[in-house]
């Protein structure tokens, strides 16, 4: 078995040498598609943060009376924390959120002089709720209104905002939708190509086939040096793909940070990189041995 | 070993190209088939070799019967049957050496042996000297002779040649005969379908005439007549 293993590994780097300008060109519809896999992953990484990021900026925030305590504010936190939809809940206290209205106003002299003349803290205490997902802040918004007593509250920000958000929430939806059937789409393109052109390079190779069963050839030294074909050409397509699309990441990542600012896609490319290559050594060869495989099929029939 | 009983061949609906063709082929024995063009020599020759099934009849081969042949077992069928064509059907990507290695290679010997009986062979072809040479940088009989090498080198029990000098010309027509009939003088039995008149009345061996299909003579010592 060793032996024949061997065989079917030299005819196939054989072959894979002698006919090189048919296997280069073969390679080549390979690496375009592994590096359509590439671009829909990084994509994907992008789009996925830009929405993230979208996602984050949505909350709902309630702003209690000055004279509300404390330990009912935060007995309203642990009731609205509790239930699944809501992913977080920020509690910023009068104290603090004066803190941030002063460093926030600190170069405007008006508002700094104004507030050194009030006597009393005029800022509210709020709590900022996050949903799991967009689509949820109007189950949030009517659970608040089952925790909450309305003479606790100064103002609840979803009321103004609820056709926005629920706006965004849908864009969202959709975005991620759209970017998952295009992802699919390209992926069946690039794999339905690779595999017609693996199957003309077999189907021109079909004398030497025919040729090979004459002369005794079990469909194992028939099929074998084509799978062993696949495997290099995927292996190869695999690394060029990370090759090839390192300089182009590299370049175009400070452009993306201007747009999505939390995005650092050469960060990301380079903290992946195994992970990215082990993606694209598997895709190219999983595609290189099973166009191989299915492509001889029918010169294996009897 | 070979024995044809009744064999039809039919194509979808057109006409057969086989009629009730009967015959036995013994061991050692050198047989020409002739006949024009379309009276079936290729047809008979594909089920020699098992690259078509009868639509009737019998063809056995020793204890393999052609009609009823497993997958798996047409590779081994195979490498007892040594097969030469007009258009020599070398592998284009391996050199001489290596076209003839690999029948050895796919009949799983070992490596150690391959290069002693591959050099054999050559030796035998008168292509010793040629045996790194790539398939386009051989001549037309240099390449029939690393055919018949190939088709030898496993020690088959049958040659079936199929028009083996149809590209050649007389000087290499001969040499490739003279090669044949040597082989046949070594054990090998030999099957040679051909339409040279040349070729089969200086062999002076047995020929079947097939005419429309159908055997129209068996003589032993005969000589290409047709009808």
């Amino acid at each position: 078995m060793a032996t024949a293993l061997y065989r079917l590994i030299k005819y196939g780097f054989q072959t894979f040498w002698r006919q090189r300008l048919l296997t280069v060109a073969t390679m080549v519809i390979i690496l375009l598609a592994l590096l359509v896999f590439q671009g829909l992953i990084m994509f994907g990484v992008v789009g996925n943060t830009a929405l993230n990021a979208i996602q984050d900026k949505i909350d709902i925030s309630i702003y209690f009376k000055t004279n509300t305590p404390e330990d009912e504010i935060l007995r309203v936190k642990r009731e609205i924390e509790a239930a699944e939809e809501v992913k977080e809940v920020e509690y910023i206290s009068r104290a603090r959120a004066l803190e941030i209205f002063e460093e926030r106003h600190s170069e405007d002299e008006t508002i700094t002089q104004a507030l050194a003349e009030l006597e009393e803290n005029p800022l509210s205490a709020s709590l900022n709720i996050k949903a799991q997902n967009p689509d949820q802040y109007g189950a949030v918004a009517s659970h608040l209104e089952e925790v909450i007593s309305p003479d606790l509250v100064e103002n609840i920000t979803y009321n103004q905002n609820q056709a926005v958000i629920d706006r965004l929430a849908a864009i969202i939806r959709v975005s991620r939708q759209v970017g998952i059937l295009a992802a699919v789409f390209l992926t069946i393109v690039a794999v339905l190509v690779s595999f017609n052109t693996i199957l003309l390079g077999i189907y021109s190779n079909r004398d030497e086939i025919g040729i090979m069963r004459l002369v005794g050839a079990s469909n194992l030294y028939v099929r074998g040096p084509f799978v062993v074909m696949g495997i290099i050409y995927g292996f190869i397509a695999g690394i060029l793909s990370i090759i090839l699309s390192a300089p182009v990441v590299y370049l175009s990542s400070p452009y993306v940070r201007l747009f999505i600012p939390e995005m650092d896609l050469a960060g990301y490319f380079t903290s992946h990189l195994f992970v990215l290559l082990f993606y694209q050594l598997a895709f190219g060869v999983v595609i290189g041995v099973l166009s191989s495989l299915i492509a001889i099929r029918r010169y294996l029939k009897t | 070993m070979i024995n044809f009983q009744n064999v039809s061949k039919q194509y979808n609906n057109s006409e057969p190209a086989l009629t009730d063709v009967s015959f036995k082929i013994d061991p050692n024995e050198f047989v020409s088939i002739v006949g024009r063009s379309g009276a079936g020599k290729s047809t008979l020759v594909k089920l020699l070799i098992a690259e078509e099934k009868p639509s009737r009849g019998r063809v056995t081969f020793g204890h393999y019967d052609v009609g009823k042949l497993k997958p798996t077992e047409l590779p081994k069928l195979r490498r007892h049957i040594g097969v030469v064509f007009q258009d020599f059907r070398l592998l284009p990507t391996k050199s001489a050496y290596e076209n003839i290695a690999f029948a050895l290679e796919v009949a799983g010997r070992k490596h150690g042996e391959i290069d002693d009986l591959v050099q054999e062979v050559l030796d035998l072809v008168d292509l010793s000297d040629k045996g790194r040479n790539f398939v386009h940088e051989l001549s037309g009989g240099e390449k029939q002779r690393v055919a018949i090498a190939r088709a030898m080198v496993n020690r088959p029990d049958v040659i079936v040649a199929d028009e083996p000098t149809g590209n050649l010309d007389p000087f290499n027509t001969l040499e490739i005969v003279n090669l044949l009939t040597q082989i046949n003088e070594l054990g090998t039995t030999v099957i040679l379908a051909t339409h040279n008149k040349d070729v089969v009345n200086q062999l002076n061996k047995r020929v079947i005439v097939l005419e429309n299909g159908r055997v129209a003579r068996d003589e032993e010592g005969g000589r290409y007549s047709l009808t």
